[in-house]
């Protein structure tokens, strides 16, 4: 299966601008199908796609699977607990068995960085990497691109900040690595220990203040603080987190222009974001859960692209 | 054309043109333009993106490009006037009729084309045709509109003949 965008989505590192750019566009047209009062359209009937999902995730998998459903693909998902995985089975062994049911596409979420390529390598169905460790996710941040794209119409020289626990987030990896070729400015901004050490040679700037980084950004792609980070040494406190990092409103009242408030999601109001920040009029947390669906339907569209050589045959009939 | 459409469908009660992407919604606006200048109506004109909905999606080689589809009524009980510029094998027009009907239940759907090729290999045909040719095969019919090609014009591409 040739496509636009090869065989799989494994991450935002291999993608051209070009690449990213015929995503986002593809995107914009699925959107309106997600209004209609009928939200499908055949694209891609008879098309079978698993969702292996190694890790717990409710708002990822639901995204895909409305985006599967509305394209009218057929879809099934596996949850790691009720599967053999718990029995050992490996992962090979499980995607396999699978295929030998005949499935097109596998979306794959697991928590070792690296699982969706190891996986792609291994079978012949299209790998979507929905998650891999602390590796990519490459929707979310063709999604993220998308929401800043609408809002700003252009994503070059664009300055855009993340905040939080970049050390461990693929989401803060793969929005580095898309909006880097696509022009934009990056910036982190995080305490020390939550900060990958040589961060800055992925070509971003680091502001150790998260004061310094609302003044600089137009943007703001605000990172989950996981509450194990407390348990296990990385932060004295949530509520010193809040205190030093915290997206509050009177921060981005002192700051001299308006700044846009992203969040992957979940958040956990009154630590990494506070509440009025993430209902207010800034906030487009909820456009990018809209973005979500269509990006996802805009990947597997492109990645179940046409076959050539069946083109070349079917040259005969004609279109109109 | 435009007067043709008003005449088969008794007026401009509950009529709803719409275009087929890209050119049938030029042609579209034009049809509704000289609507509103003779009969001081406002039609409503949608525009069709019917990528999704071809029956060669799977063989027709790296994904078309899709393009817009603005179509925010429901079609219920709507006569419905699709706009397009070269009727051939009919398969377009298929696909809009398949897309249309996600959408809703119109009381009727006629088909205005520009030019009617001829080659049909389904049995649709067009209520309203500006001009009908027989083109071989082997030939194409494209469509030029001022908006988007800088001028209007119909032209015929033969293809290279030993």
């Amino acid at each position: 299966m040739t496509s636009a965008l090869g065989k799989d989505l494994l991450d935002l590192e291999s993608l051209t601008p070009e690449q990213i750019s015929l995503v986002l566009d593809t995107a914009v047209p699925f959107k309106e199908i997600s209004e209609r009062a009928i939200k499908k359209v055949p694209a891609l009937r008879g098309q079978t796609i698993v969702n292996l999902f190694f890790e717990a995730s409710t708002r990822t998998r639901i995204s895909f699977e409305f985006a599967e459903k509305r394209l009218s693909a057929d879809t099934v998902s596996v949850a790691s607990s009720g599967s053999s995985v718990s029995k050992g089975e490996t992962l090979v062994d499980t995607a396999r068995n699978l295929e030998a049911m005949r499935i097109d596409m596998v979306v794959i979420r697991h928590g070792a960085s690296g699982a969706a390529a190891f996986l792609a390598e291994r079978i012949e169905s299209n790998v979507i990497n929905a998650g891999d460790g602390t590796h990519e996710h490459p929707t979310q941040g063709l999604l993220d691109l998308l929401t800043l794209r609408d809002h700003f119409g252009s994503l070059e020289g664009l300055r855009v900040c993340i905040v939080g626990d970049v050390l461990h987030s693929r989401v803060a990896r793969s929005n580095i690595w898309g909006l880097r070729k696509m022009g934009a400015e990056v910036a982190v901004c995080g305490p020390k220990s939550l900060l990958p050490h040589a961060i800055a040679e992925l070509g971003v700037q680091v502001f150790p203040r998260v004061e310094e980084a609302i003044e600089w950004a137009q943007a703001l792609n605000i990172l989950r603080l996981q509450l194990e980070r407390m348990t296990s040494g990385y932060i004295p406190s949530l509520r010193e987190y809040n205190r030093v990092f915290g997206v509050t409103r009177e921060r981005l009242e002192r700051a001299k222009h308006e700044v846009l408030i992203m969040h992957p999601g979940p958040m956990n109001r009154g630590v990494e974001i506070d509440s009025d920040v993430a209902d207010g009029p800034h906030s487009v947390i909820l456009n990018q859960v809209t973005n979500g669906v269509a990006v996802r339907m805009a990947v597997l569209y492109l990645l179940a692209g046409g076959n050539p050589e069946l083109a070349e045959a079917a040259k005969g009939g004609g279109e109109r | 054309m435009a007067e043709e459409i008003v005449e088969l469908n008794d007026g401009t009660a509950d009529l709803i043109v719409v275009g087929i992407q890209r050119r049938g919604v030029q042609l579209a606006d034009r049809i509704v333009r000289t609507i509103q200048e003779r009969e001081h109506v406002s039609v409503p004109r949608g525009a069709l993106d019917i990528t999704l909905y071809r029956d060669d999606l799977q063989t027709v080689g790296p994904r078309p490009v899709v393009g817009p589809t603005d179509l925010p009524w429901n079609l219920d009980g709507k006569r419905v006037v699709i706009v397009d510029d070269v009727l051939y094998t009919g398969r377009t027009v298929r696909a809009a009729l398949d897309e249309l009907a996600d959408f809703g239940r119109p009381s009727r759907v006629s088909l205005a084309v520009l030019v009617d090729r001829g080659g049909r290999e389904l049995p649709i045909h067009a209520d309203i045709v500006g001009k009908k040719f027989s083109i071989d095969a082997k030939d194409r019919v494209d469509v030029l509109v001022d908006e988007l090609d800088g001028r209007d014009a119909v032209v015929v591409v033969r293809a290279e003949r030993s």
